[in-house]
């Protein structure tokens, strides 16, 4: 199963290579990673998804806690929660299907941000089934390039009053 | 107060109450050389290799309870020291090591003797930190003890530039270290304390199974009033040897590869398992469907992680060992219940152990001509009448003396069980010796591991410890060599020592004094010459060549399927 979990941590030196190297030395896998600042100075967050049965999963969070520079974790899965991941795609585009890439950029809510005669490259955001149901769509009219980002998560506010 | 980095570094030793270092000096470090040469407050140990140092700070930790400290130089003397850090780490024990490190405005360049230690101990320590700047050096310091002693235990490693050592600094005042991020947990939580008490009290065969944990959090004498208050029987880890009396009615000795057959055979038939401090390490628990498969589970561990690893836990509770322990004294303390009734309750249980412990006792079979290694350690254990401080070395030697000196004491056993690292018991004699001037110190050594850290009788020697060794000598890599004749058709592949050095000359080469038995009819007058002499002794015991050690649990295998004498 597919876990995403958040990390507040200390932004000392060293501290994500603390964080990747639990995962390589533990055999725990990493599936994206992706770090920024908070709004606290010398804080950050990390976003990770990982994969593996509830034990695997339960080792992870104790251990990351273990790490002298983490100040908390918490299985983002477990709780209603917002998920999202940017990519941007490069696709060709010729003048047979110029208006196919279009359309299903307009499916989606792509934006395009850059334009050339052969090509659009596609800015995305959404879940990772959204964008991978996108790529899958232009994967037969040729994509050329694809830079992804990691997933980034966030509990969903209490809905009671 | 103004003062040098170098100094500032002196002071926060002695606010930490350090008496003893060991070390080795070098380019990085000789300004802080310097400053230990012009004061007397703290004794340096100059040791004869980095790995020694780490060892015998260890080693000190193990026997002391205090911190152990380290100093080494940067490059070589940071990376001799690592396997000392590992050790360390994997046994849990509070070390504070400190490297040398080259001027600041040269890390990254690859600079003469640099290299990224944090980096490479980033795996092996608890924490470890490259102070950057001469601001951070004496919080970092404080920091470094207080996460080294705290929740569990480990090394920590402070790497220090050259240039920040030199540099002029403001002394702070010390205040208590506060760390937002780090707050181990050693108060039980109460509710989970009934649960066990009750679990432990419906139980008709339990056992308490104990580890280094237990050692490491003080909490012998608790945990041995729990178990005798209800009659429990007790098994111990090689880590927790000495957590309970050894020569107590209720101790079943170890368990595990090596462990007794009783032993290994009550936790497999349990209904309840109460551990403490351990950590079902697959050196105990064999195959892991086949370890206590009828038993409601109770885990006592300061570290989450530790709970549920490799072993499902019914029952966990975080919290330091002695704390739970004294919470679940007192939980059936403060019940009317009938402890005689309970302890009759477990009679059968008694019997049954009774009876398998009959059936296959620790033993060996003797002979009158050649020495039995099971022979030697036991003349040690009563020569000494079981108070020695014991270290080992790693091998059939290490076994045999896990399972021939009754341990009845909390840190007499020093040895390495995690890491299994050959070359610890001399360097650790050295370090228990340090600090416990007046205890009689042994190291029980084999011969292939004695020649890792053989330069260390110099060390020895320039301390005056009158540490003594026990060299369990059967010209062979021992350990290996049983698997070898066991599981791999007797070819004892790079096992036979070919070449070997006459260790009685080693120690008289450096010295020492050198004695040697060749027969059964030697032990006793070399043990009690070397045990009246008042300098270091190597004791060298031509032992059996072949023998085994049993019972023996072949790697994977469940606890019961044990190989017997
Ligand atoms: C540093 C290190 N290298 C290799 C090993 C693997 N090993 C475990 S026991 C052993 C043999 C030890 O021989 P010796 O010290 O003579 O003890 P014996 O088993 O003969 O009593 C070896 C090579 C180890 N534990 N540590
Ligand atoms: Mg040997």
């Amino acid at each position: 199963m597919k876990h995403t979990i958040s990390v507040l941590l200390q932004n000392k030196p060293g501290v994500l290579s603390r964080v990747t190297g639990l995962f390589s030395g533990r055999g725990f896998n990493i599936e994206s990673l992706s770090v920024a600042e908070t709004m606290e100075k010398g804080v950050s967050s990390l976003t990770l998804v990982t994969g593996g049965d509830d034990n695997i999963i339960e080792q992870i969070t104790k251990q990351l806690h273990k790490l002298i520079d983490v100040i908390k974790v918490t299985d983002i899965s477990e709780t209603d929660n917002v998920e999202r991941e940017m990519a941007l795609i490069r696709v060709k585009a010729e003048s047979t299907t110029r208006a196919e890439v279009l359309r299903i950029a307009d499916i989606f809510r792509a934006r395009v941000v850059d334009v050339s005669p052969r090509s659009y490259a596609l800015e995305i955001t959404g879940t990772n089934d959204k964008i991978k149901a996108v790529t899958e769509l232009l994967k037969p009219i040729g994509i050329q390039e694809i830079i992804r980002t990691g997933t980034i998560a966030m509990t969903r506010a209490s809905k009671k009053p | 107060m103004k003062m040098t980095g170098t100094q500032a570094f002196m002071q926060c030793l002695e606010e930490e109450n350090v008496e003893t270092i060991f070390g080795f000096p070098g380019g990085a470090v000789i300004d802080l050389y310097d400053t230990i040469h012009q004061q007397d407050k703290i004794h340096h140990v100059l040791v004869r290799h980095e790995q020694a140092a780490v060892h015998a700070a260890d080693a000190y930790a193990r026997v002391s309870g205090k911190v152990g400290v380290a100093l080494v130089t940067s490059g070589p003397g940071a990376t001799n020291a690592v396997t000392g850090i590992a050790t360390a780490y994997l046994d849990s024990i509070p070390v504070v090591v400190f490297s040398g490190q080259v001027p600041t405005a040269l890390i990254g360049n690859d600079a003469f003797q640099e290299v990224d230690i944090v980096g490479i101990t980033r795996p092996c320590t608890k924490h470890n930190y490259l102070v950057k700047e001469a601001k951070d050096l004496v919080p970092t310091i404080r920091e470094a003890f207080h996460v080294a002693r705290s929740g569990r235990p480990g090394p920590v490693l402070v790497d220090l530039p050259k240039d920040v050592m030199a540099s002029i600094i403001d002394f702070p005042v010390k205040t208590p270290v506060k760390m937002r991020t780090y707050k181990p947990t050693y108060t039980p939580h109460p509710g989970q304390i009934e649960k066990a008490c009750k679990a432990i009290l419906a139980g008709k065969r339990p056992v308490l199974y104990i580890g280094g944990g237990v050692i490491l959090g003080n909490a012998h004498e608790e945990l041995t009033d729990f178990a005798r208050k209800l009659g429990i029987p007790v098994t111990m880890t090689l880590m927790g040897l000495g957590g309970f009396p050894g020569t107590d009615p209720l101790s079943m000795g170890m368990l595990g590869m090596h462990g007794t057959y009783f032993a290994n055979m009550a936790v497999a038939k349990c209904d309840v398992l109460i551990a403490v401090g351990a950590r079902f390490d697959d050196r105990v628990t064999g195959k892991i469907d086949a370890f206590a498969p009828h038993a409601k589970i109770i885990h006592v561990d300061i570290d989450p992680t530790s709970i549920s690893k490799n072993v499902e836990v019914d029952i966990p509770i975080v919290a330091g060992c002695k704390e739970a322990m004294t919470q679940m004294n007192k939980w059936v303390d403060s019940r009317e219940i009938d402890l005689e009734a309970e302890r009759t309750k477990l009679a059968p249980w008694h019997d049954q152990i009774k009876d398998w412990k009959a059936k296959h006792p620790l033993g060996y079979v003797d002979e009158t001509d050649i020495i039995k290694p099971q022979f030697v350690i036991q003349k040690l254990h009563e020569l000494t009448q079981g108070e020695a401080i014991v270290t080992t070395e790693v091998g059939q030697h290490q076994m045999w003396a896990a399972q021939f000196y009754h341990f009845n004491h909390p840190r007499t056993l020093i040895t390495s069980g995690g890491l299994g690292t050959m070359g610890y018991g001399f360097p650790a004699a050295i370090g228990a010796q340090m600090a416990a001037p007046d205890r009689m110190v042994i190291d029980i050594a084999g011969d292939g591991s004695m020649q890792m850290n053989i330069q260390e009788f110099a060390t020895a020697m320039q301390e005056r410890l009158p540490v003594k060794i026990a060299l369990l000598n059967n010209n062979y890599l021992g350990m290996v060599r049983q698997w070898q004749e066991l599981f791999y058709d007797k070819r004892y592949s790079a096992t036979p020592m070919e070449v070997q050095p006459d260790f009685v000359k080693v120690a008289e080469a450096y010295g020492a004094v050198g004695l040697r038995a060749t027969k059964p009819s030697e032990v006793v007058p070399v043990i009690k010459e070397a045990l009246s002499t008042k300098t270091l002794v190597l004791m060298d015991f031509v032992i059996s060549r072949e023998e085994g050690v049993f019972p023996m649990v072949p790697a994977g295998k469940a606890t019961t399927d044990m190989l017997l004498v």
